[in-house]
């Protein structure tokens, strides 16, 4: 995760990340225990991942229920930061998690932890919300009609992504901010500047060491 | 098919993209961009994964209405959204592009421009513009001077200028002290996306950049 993306320049990061990436799911498949075997001390992630192949395999509305308590408070919170009046959010929280339901079948946890699902998701709406904009995705990627993500590239994805969780969480203060206003005030670095009354400079190199450290948390 | 992409997005904008703050034409330019590149596609996964992660641990939570498992679950009855139709295939222009063209490239409204040189502007909301442009085999790209940040992106055939040479999937980042005289080479009419800041405000959404070219 977090290489950069310098031309002709490949790091282990960067094929470790391209490793995450090599395959894609297209069906669905049995026996996910390994993911909830692996992730020691995240132990959320890998329910998650549990709870939506519930969703997807049966339909089952407890396991819905037990993601809903634990994200959609979360989300409501997301939207209010970037912009959104409570009720908009309230509205917009409930349709972020019913897409959820609908789009059980699209999660592939070879790619995203559940989280991250769930921030794209929101994240999309937000736009479409608040901006009434169209948001481009990348073209989706064929892998052939078999290719389906082994269980080593699952650990490995929530394992990875249980590593920079912790890594976040272990940034200074002032650089966790910048990037939680990046990510949650739908602003620019520029508008950060704006608001926080630090140079745009000062931002940006702060922004960079949190992503640096972070890259380095990853190797 | 990534492979030979030279030139690639910045972090800033991978994580700009990921954030949800880039205007919509920029948008579309970075996800035009990943679906011809895997490399820039892993790093905007990576930046999802980091949202991901601040919506987990995010300290503030707001409770939700006391019915709102049983409104979602209401919702959830009445059925999914209608997919939209798939726009069918094109060797030159990428999915999020056929979106925005209603086809392939055959689908172009273009208008002259003079010499040759076509465009068709594509719509996108106010804060930045995005535009398809036509140069003929050989000939030189219009002077659209960069007033602001302009992300140009090669869809066919290739162009070279002072910098490089820019072939199909490369993206060259100007702001306005980038002068150069972008020529298509003469094998192939060049096809490229262009997307500005510039016309209508000053910059407010999109940071300016450090040109990356200038590190090579
Ligand atoms: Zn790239």
């Amino acid at each position: 995760m977090f290489a950069e993306v310098e031309p002709v320049e490949t790091c282990g990061a960067a094929e470790a990340a391209q490793q995450v990436m090599r395959k894609r799911k297209t069906t669905v498949r049995k026996g996910n225990a390994a993911v909830n075997r692996e992730d020691d001390g995240c132990k959320p992630q890998g329910e998650w991942v549990a709870h939506v192949l519930r969703i997807r395999s049966a339909q089952d509305k407890t396991a819905f229920a037990e993601l809903f308590r634990h994200f959609a408070p979360r989300v409501k919170a997301f939207l209010i930061k970037s912009g959104s009046t409570p009720s908009q959010a309230e509205e917009c929280t409930q349709e972020v998690m019913a897409t959820l339901w609908h789009k059980a079948h699209l999660f592939d946890p070879s790619r995203a932890s559940v989280a991250t699902w769930v921030y794209t998701i929101a994240r999309n709406r937000r736009i479409d919300l608040l901006r009434k904009e169209r948001r481009p995705e990348p073209e989706e990627l064929t892998w052939g009609p078999e290719a389906e993500p082994d269980q080593a590239d699952i650990v490995s994805l929530q394992q990875e992504t249980a590593h920079l969780r912790e890594a976040l969480k272990a940034l200074p203060e002032a650089q966790r901010e910048l990037i939680e206003k990046a990510y949650f005030g739908d602003l620019s670095h520029r508008e950060i500047a704006a608001q926080t009354g630090l140079p745009l400079g000062t931002i940006k190199s702060r922004i960079r060491l949190a992503l640096d450290r972070l890259r380095h948390a990853m190797k | 098919m990534s492979n030979e992409i030279k030139h690639h997005l910045t972090d800033e904008l991978l994580m700009a993209y990921s954030a949800g703050t880039l205007p919509e034409a920029f948008n579309l330019m970075v996800a035009t961009h990943l679906s011809l590149c895997d490399t820039c596609r892993a790093q905007a996964e990576s930046y999802d994964a980091l949202g991901g992660c601040m919506l987990q641990d995010a300290p503030d939570m707001v409770d939700l209405a006391d019915d709102a498992l049983d409104a979602t679950l209401a919702l959830i009855a009445g059925g999914a959204a209608p997919d939209l139709p798939a726009s069918p295939s094109c060797d030159v222009l990428p999915a999020p592009l056929r979106d925005y063209v209603g086809g392939g490239v055959s689908d172009i409204k273009w208008k002259p421009v003079g010499m040759g040189v076509k465009q068709a502007i594509l719509p996108t909301s106010a804060g930045a513009s995005a535009r398809l442009l036509f140069i003929p085999a050989g000939a030189a790209m219009p002077d659209h001077g960069h007033k602001g940040m302009e992300l140009t992106m090669v869809l066919q055939g290739a162009f070279s200028d002072e910098i490089d040479r820019f072939a199909r999937g490369d993206i060259e980042i100007a702001d306005e002290d980038l002068e150069h005289m972008p020529v298509a080479d003469i094998s192939a009419d060049c096809i490229c996306l262009a997307v500005t800041d510039a016309p209508l405000k000053f910059n407010s959404l999109i940071p300016k950049l450090v040109q990356p070219f200038l590190r090579i």
